[in-house]
């Protein structure tokens, strides 16, 4: 008993007037290092007590600006560096957009952070070993009294004097309070606490778990899941047979695929079909394009007869011959379109318009190997 | 009772404070007297905003009237005398406001023949934008705010005498029926003096725009008006940082109110994009007007924000001061904002605006000294919650 260190001596006041005057005094007797405690706060006090402005607005001040800035950064990385995206028509960088969204984060972090800073910096939460918890003084002033608390760490501390400056100014009760021995271990890492925590965090997420995902389960937004439209291979009732799998009606014709009228009549092709597209600088791109990728490996890039394909497939002859030099558009779009005796037809692979495209192209090559006269000039 | 005695007797106003009144009246009078015939198209619409700027003083101050007696707060009771002397100009501003009617073809092109002949949409709204309708709503505003300012105004001076706590019972029930008849009123008022002067646009949020202006220049002109009576001791120095704080803590809620009502008016408008409605914006970004948009984001929110953010601020004197006569200034330019470039392609600023703004200052300065000199008191000495009010704490 006789190590116990003091330290404070603290007296219990019943009225708040009386508090105040008191608080007055001791101020003015020269004590520095004293504390009052009330279980509400009290208008005044601070200016009691001779204390400086809280400086807990500027965490606020700074937590808040923060979460400002933190908020708009943020959508600006979101929305113009990593994801840019088109919404409504704005820019990407849309200032307006963002602040109803900075104004709530930044009330979001300068509440929580000022809490926060309060709990853990200011009180070292969870440390509970400080003197005066669990104290009778403490007791008394968390519920309906007033104390005022004196350190023994003042430069002008003295026990008995100190005793009875406080009773002088009306103090009901007065205590010494002593440190403990032993630093006291904060409780929450208490392994019956920790264990609790463990038990109670499952049996609520299984309750939790258990009543959204089987008591009432409910989806939050279903309207992708269900749409008005028919799956394939499923069963119908309002058709004959009944299923999704049903053929076109007769007759029925898909976009952009017009049935092809001359497959066994190569002559009326040449006489009847005309090219429809003008030889421009794109049709020749899409042209060149074309014949690169699906006729350039049998007949070689300049039609030359030259395939690829080291005698795999037999050799076609060339595209420069005056055969082909004087067939009409229409032959040639013919035999891409049905093929010619091994040459397979390529309607399946290459659209009407890339076909006329490919027309032109050969007509360029066949035009750099046998020029006319008015080219040479 | 003896609170009277010792308790304020009322200082007269120095006559030097009449002398300079008149005299800055006399200046501006003569600048808008010269102005209207140099260009009374500006003229116009200068005085259209001075109208609706002294509107907004004499409303604001019987909305915090009313509201004070609603809400049975305390604090304010020691300033209910300044109140009451703006309320009672609103019988003179009206009276101001008649010039507006005989100006109506100079400032709102809704009343050209040609306009509503040629305009599908001007006409379409002529069952509510026509002139003799308009008349007869400036006949019902006047009225209805003349006659709640003349018995809130009646209970609480007769209380000096009697002491009746009725009255106080009273004014409150007034208060309870002012309020309603309020905001449709100065919803209505704003429709009809600021945003029809652009015809074509609307917003609706825009009676809720003008109040928060009315309401915040109101508690600014309160508050400067209270800090330099009380600086040259007229209230025997009975007011203490507390009661101001009061007064700065809603200066500085309405700074973010308005902002906030500002700010919503834009967003929504901005995000729709809805030509009819974005062309009014454009037109404030553009010309030479953008500038004005600047102050205004600037002077009526940042900058009186950070000045009042902290608690000190708002019991700082000199602080509250400086910042009411900018918030005072700022509600000017605000309004300046929203009707101005209604009428004038170009930006316009000079010598009529300024003389306009001389003029206003006149007008509010020699309407305070004849109202302030014919009060018996300069706090309701008769009402019961004075001494709470006195010994008001925060
Ligand atoms: C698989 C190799 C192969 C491909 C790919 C190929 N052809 Fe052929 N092509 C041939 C052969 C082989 C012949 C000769 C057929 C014959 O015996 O009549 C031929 C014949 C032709 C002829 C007629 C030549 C003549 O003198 O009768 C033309 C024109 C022609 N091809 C154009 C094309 C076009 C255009 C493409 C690209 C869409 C193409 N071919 C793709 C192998 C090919």
């Amino acid at each position: 008993m006789e190590n116990k260190i003091l330290y404070s001596v603290s007296g219990i006041f019943e009225d708040v007037n009386k508090l105040i005057s008191a608080v007055k005094t001791v101020t003015d007797s020269g004590y520095t290092k004293f504390d009052v405690h009330s279980p509400y706060p009290i208008h005044g006090l601070p200016q009691a007590m001779k204390l400086k402005p809280s400086k807990l607005g500027w965490v606020t001040l700074v937590f808040g600006l923060s979460g400002a800035l933190f908020a708009f950064l943020f959508m600006y990385w979101v929305n113009v560096i990593d994801y840019p995206l088109i919404v409504g028509g704005k820019p990407f960088y849309q200032l307006p957009a963002y602040v109803p969204v900075m104004f709530e984060v930044t009330v979001l972090s300068a509440a929580v952070f000022t809490v926060a800073w309060m709990l853990f910096i200011m009180f070292k939460f969870p440390n509970n070993s400080h003197p005066l918890i669990d104290t009778e003084y403490m007791r008394k002033v968390s519920v309906d009294k007033y104390g005022i608390t004196i350190q023994a760490s003042d430069p002008i501390f003295d026990l008995t004097r100190a005793k009875e400056f406080l009773q002088s100014l009306g103090a009901s009760e007065v205590f010494e309070i002593y440190f403990r021995e032993s630093n006291v271990k904060p409780k929450i890492f208490d392994k019956k606490f920790i264990l609790f925590l463990g038990i109670t965090s499952l049996i609520v997420s299984g309750v939790t778990y258990f009543i959204l995902n089987h008591l009432l389960f409910m989806s939050p937004f279903n309207w992708m899941h269900e749409q008005f439209r028919l799956n394939p291979q499923s069963k119908l009732t309002f058709t004959k047979p009944e299923t999704t799998n049903l053929t076109p009606v007769e007759g029925t014709v898909a976009r952009g695929f017009l049935p092809y009228p001359y497959t066994d009549r190569p002559d009326l092709a040449e006489k009847n079909l005309i090219n429809p597209l003008l030889p421009t600088e794109k049709t020749l791109k899409v042209g060149k394009e074309k014949y690169l990728t699906f006729c350039s490996p049998c007949h070689g890039n300049f039609g030359h007869g030259d395939s690829r394909l080291k005698g795999q497939f037999p050799n076609p002859p060339t595209l420069h011959s005056d055969k082909l030099r004087n067939m009409k558009d229409g032959g040639i779009y013919h035999i891409i379109t049905v093929g010619q005796n091994i040459m397979p037809g390529y309607a399946s692979q290459i659209s009407s318009d890339e076909r006329w495209a490919i027309v032109h192209y050969i007509r360029v090559l066949q035009r750099a190997i046998n020029p006319k006269e008015s080219d040479l000039k | 009772m003896s609170m009277e005695q010792t308790l304020l007797q009322k200082k007269s106003l120095p006559d030097k404070f009449k002398k300079i009144s008149f005299l800055i009246f006399g200046i501006g009078l003569l600048t808008v007297i010269i102005s209207f015939f140099v260009d009374s198209h500006r003229f116009a619409f200068n005085y259209n905003i001075l109208f609706s700027f002294l509107v907004s003083i004499a409303l604001g101050n019987m909305f915090l009237f009313a509201i004070e007696y609603l809400a049975g707060a305390v604090w304010s009771t020691v300033f209910r005398r300044i109140n009451e002397i703006f309320i009672s100009f609103v019988p003179f501003v009206m009276v101001i406001g008649i010039v507006v009617l005989l100006e109506m073809h100079s400032i709102f092109h809704w009343t050209y023949k040609d306009v509503l002949e040629n305009d599908e949409i001007v006409r379409g709204k002529t069952p509510y934008l026509n002139e003799t309708f308009f008349i007869i709503r400036f006949f019902v505003y006047t009225l209805v705010w003349t006659l709640f300012a003349y018995f809130m105004r009646k209970n609480s001076l007769k209380q000096d005498t009697t002491y009746d706590q009725n009255l106080t019972y009273r004014n409150s029930k007034l208060s309870a029926f002012f309020i309603p008849i309020f905001a449709i009123t100065i919803t209505f008022f704003a429709i009809d003096y600021l945003m029809s002067t652009e015809p074509h646009w609307f917003s609706t949020i825009f009676g809720v725009y003008y109040f928060s202006g009315t309401v915040l220049s109101a508690l600014a002109i309160l508050t400067v008006v209270s800090i330099l009576l009380h600086e040259r001791s007229y209230f025997d120095k009975i007011l203490k940082p507390d009661h101001f704080y009061n007064l700065g803590a809603l200066l500085f809620a309405f700074v973010n109110f308005w902002a906030y009502i500002a700010f919503s008016q834009f967003l929504l408008i901005w995000y729709a994009n809805l030509p009819e409605e974005t062309f009014w914006m454009i037109h404030r970004w553009e010309n030479g007007w953008e500038i004005f948009s600047f102050i205004l984001i600037f002077g009526h929110f940042l900058i009186p924000y950070f000045a009042l953010l902290s608690q000190q601020a708002k019991s700082n004197l000199n602080r509250l001061k400086i910042v009411s006569i900018w918030l005072l200034i700022m509600h000017y330019v605000d309004i300046y904002w929203l009707t101005m470039p209604s009428g004038f392609k170009q930006l316009v600023f000079g010598w009529i605006e300024l003389g306009f703004i001389v003029f206003c200052v006149g007008i509010i300065m020699i309407l305070f000294y004849y109202r302030y000199e014919r009060m018996k008191n300069i706090i309701p000495v008769g009402d019961p919650k004075l001494k709470r009010s006195l010994e008001f704490k925060l």
